[in-house]
């Protein structure tokens, strides 16, 4: 993985110079382990500060949604499906973008690890072939990255970018044989009553600060429903009704166009798993309308069309 | 002052006993973080930690607090009178916070607490607490208290000092509060000169372990104007997602919202936590936002703590240096770097 920061860099440099974009995102790297900065560079003299390793889970399409300018960005396997979302819902304009792709072989948890040194502090982490070795004051202790790729790394299907002007690299294996929706088919299985009980405790730890909602690339509303005020739909206490109030109807908003980025959890201060609710739409929007989002920005999304041969009777 | 020295097994034996006199909340673990909470059975405390992932300052000043009560019925004679609402203001005792979160109380303090104005609330739980406050023996590589008026052992702001010596406390009292609340405290026996040398001891190793270099001597020179329209806010904004993630940790952040709240005919005032990151935050009646992108909201949150509040309070910056803001800001917007960037603007 760590190969691309100089083909990221090289490809930046390129094409600011010949003047093909006006801007080049990409990420930096970050002032402390496990932790890299989205970065936006305007002049090939500052290509050098783009980075890229296996920490880069920010979902760089957030900073696309209604720039004006031509832009190069990078793109792995899900942030290239989420550009292929903000063409479809008319964010940002295909002509604007030229798409650097990354295929991509996962990021790495940053909580698996703190939680496998006991959380003694981390000081410096490299990647060494297929294992990294981390490094603390008084540890250094190796890992095998298979382990630790953030949980929806370890289940994705759509490493390689699915939409892309220029790729850095050989396409990677898809994986086969995962079971991505295990976790979501055991909430199934409760009765309604341990259902909200799952819930309530998922979310009881939430400060209301956003962090998810904002990382995600779908939330672009000039105003979300949270923030409205005249009328105000939600109370602003962290009363749990309020709270899970805004988590359900934000996993709803996000039906049909969720690509499972993990951006939101990985932003979570406070290590809440959202994707719980997600995961269950994304499951449900593949049984009922064998979709996928973001795989083909010439396709509408399932809750976005209405079709008079719809199979569905209820339609009609 | 007081200095006794308990094994840490005695300490949490003593523990128990003050909850006669105290409600005590201490760091406990919590999934992969601290949570200060209220210690009860099956709350235990946990002093072998860095910091608690939130700062303890909802113990004075809550997330969310019912200010006030009214009753919408008009069949009843006090309807539409607003009252207050009960709140506890029996002692606690805040055991294990960490001087930088002290710290962070008295720069609050200077807010809710002025010559001018004084907040009921925020001023009556401070008041009926104890800060009975853990040296950092090994700070983070992300700490910089040291930059901020404070340190690893910094007394300001505690009650009670506790120095980690291992399998033993020595706790010392620095206020009168504090030798309050050692005489309740159980056991102990008095602290002999090598305990005392040990204690001492590791105050330097600790401050050493600080290696940020954060300097905030210039801030109050600058032309506010100046640093308000400087070039660099845009470049350090455009990662930011305005999330409230660095708000809601921090220690200092004191900002708030109210909100009234109506179920059936019984209204509650509530005052929740704010962010100036959030748009919501400056929306003004009319429709109008003076902070309507991100790049000015970011530019209010530095420029408040690193400069508005240095000019009017004339005591230092509105940070403690804890780093949760650096450790936790989910894009990696480092306020060493924004301070050192402010600082050196010319």
């Amino acid at each position: 993985m760590l190969k691309y920061t100089e083909k990221i860099r090289e490809t930046a440099k390129r094409l600011l110079a010949e003047e093909k974009v006006d801007v080049f995102i990409g990420y930096q790297k970050g002032s402390v382990p496990m932790m890299n900065e989205p970065l936006l560079v305007n002049h090939p003299d500052k290509v050098d500060q783009l980075y890229w390793d296996n920490f880069c889970g920010l979902n760089l399409c957030n900073y696309l949604t209604k720039r004006t300018d031509k832009i190069g960005i990078i793109a792995n396997g899900c942030n290239s499906r989420n550009i292929v979302t903000h063409i479809t819902e008319n964010q940002i304009k295909r002509d604007q973008l030229y798409i650097v792709g990354i295929p991509c072989e996962g990021m790495i948890d940053h909580r698996a690890v703190a939680r496998a040194v006991k959380h003694k502090e981390i000081l410096d982490i490299k990647q060494e072939g297929s294992t990294f070795v981390v490094k603390g004051d008084d540890f250094e202790e190796t890992f095998e990255k298979q382990k630790f790729l953030q949980t929806n790394c370890a289940v994705c299907t759509h490493r390689n970018p699915v939409i892309y002007d220029e790729m850095l690299g050989d396409p990677v294996e898809e994986q086969t044989g995962v079971t991505p929706y295990a976790d979501v088919e055991k909430i199934e299985a409760m009765d309604p009553e341990k259902k909200q009980g799952f819930f309530t405790r998922l979310i009881s730890r939430c400060i209301r600060c956003y962090a998810c909602r904002n990382a995600c690339p779908l939330c672009y509303c000039p105003t979300c429903f949270v923030d409205e005020s005249e009328p105000q739909w939600v109370g602003k206490s962290i009363d749990p009704t309020d709270t899970m109030t805004f988590h359900f109807l934000r996993a709803y908003h996000c039906a049909g166009r969720c690509t499972d980025c993990g951006a939101c959890e990985r932003v979570c201060p406070m290590g809440i798993s959202m994707r719980q609710f997600t995961k269950k739409l994304n499951k449900d929007t593949e049984a009922l309308f064998s979709w996928e989002a973001g795989l083909d920005s010439e396709k509408r999304p399932p809750l976005d069309v209405y079709r008079p041969d719809d199979y569905n009777d209820f339609i009609k | 002052m007081t200095e006794k020295i308990f094994t840490k097994e005695e300490w949490l034996g003593a523990m128990e006993g003050l909850k006669e006199f105290y409600k005590i909340f201490g760091p406990v673990k919590d999934g992969d973080f601290h949570t200060f909470m209220p210690l009860n059975g099956e709350k235990k405390p946990d002093f072998d930690y860095g910091n608690s992932r939130l700062s303890p300052k909802s113990i004075i000043y809550p997330e969310s607090e019912r200010m006030f009560e009214y009753s919408l019925d008009e069949t009843e004679d006090d309807a539409h009178i607003v009252k207050e609402s009960p709140k506890d203001y029996s002692p606690c005792a805040v055991v294990g916070i960490r001087p930088c979160d002290a710290h962070a109380f008295q720069i609050v303090k200077r807010n809710f607490d002025s010559p001018e104005y004084q907040d009921p609330w925020w001023t009556q739980h401070f008041e009926s607490a104890t800060l009975v406050g853990l040296g950092c023996n090994a700070p983070c590589s992300t700490c910089f208290c040291t930059q901020v008026g404070g340190d690893p052992f910094n007394e300001e702001g505690l009650d009670v000092l506790l120095f980690d010596l291992g399998d033993r406390f020595l706790v010392k009292a620095v206020t009168d509060k504090g030798e309050a609340f050692l005489e309740k405290t159980a056991g102990g026996s008095a602290a002999d000169d090598g305990v005392l040398k040990a204690a001492e001891d590791l105050k330097q190793p600790a401050r050493e372990k600080i290696t940020a270099a954060v300097p905030t001597d210039r801030l109050k020179e600058k032309v506010t104007t100046e640093l308000f329209d400087a070039p660099f806010w845009e470049e350090v904004a455009f990662a930011c997602l305005n999330c409230g993630t660095c708000t809601y940790l921090c220690p200092t952040c004191w900002c708030f919202d109210i909100q009234d709240e109506v179920q059936g005919k019984q209204g509650d005032r509530i005052r929740n936590w704010d962010s100036c990151m959030f748009p919501l935050f400056s929306l003004h009646g009319s429709g109008h936002n003076p902070r309507d992108n991100k790049v000015q909201r970011v530019r209010q949150r530095f420029m408040h703590k690193l400069k508005y509040y240095v000019d009017k309070y004339q005591n230092g910056v509105q940070c403690s240096g804890c780093g949760r803001c650096v450790r936790y800001c989910p894009v990696n917007i480092d306020i060493r770097e924004v301070c050192k960037l402010m600082n050196d603007f010319a």
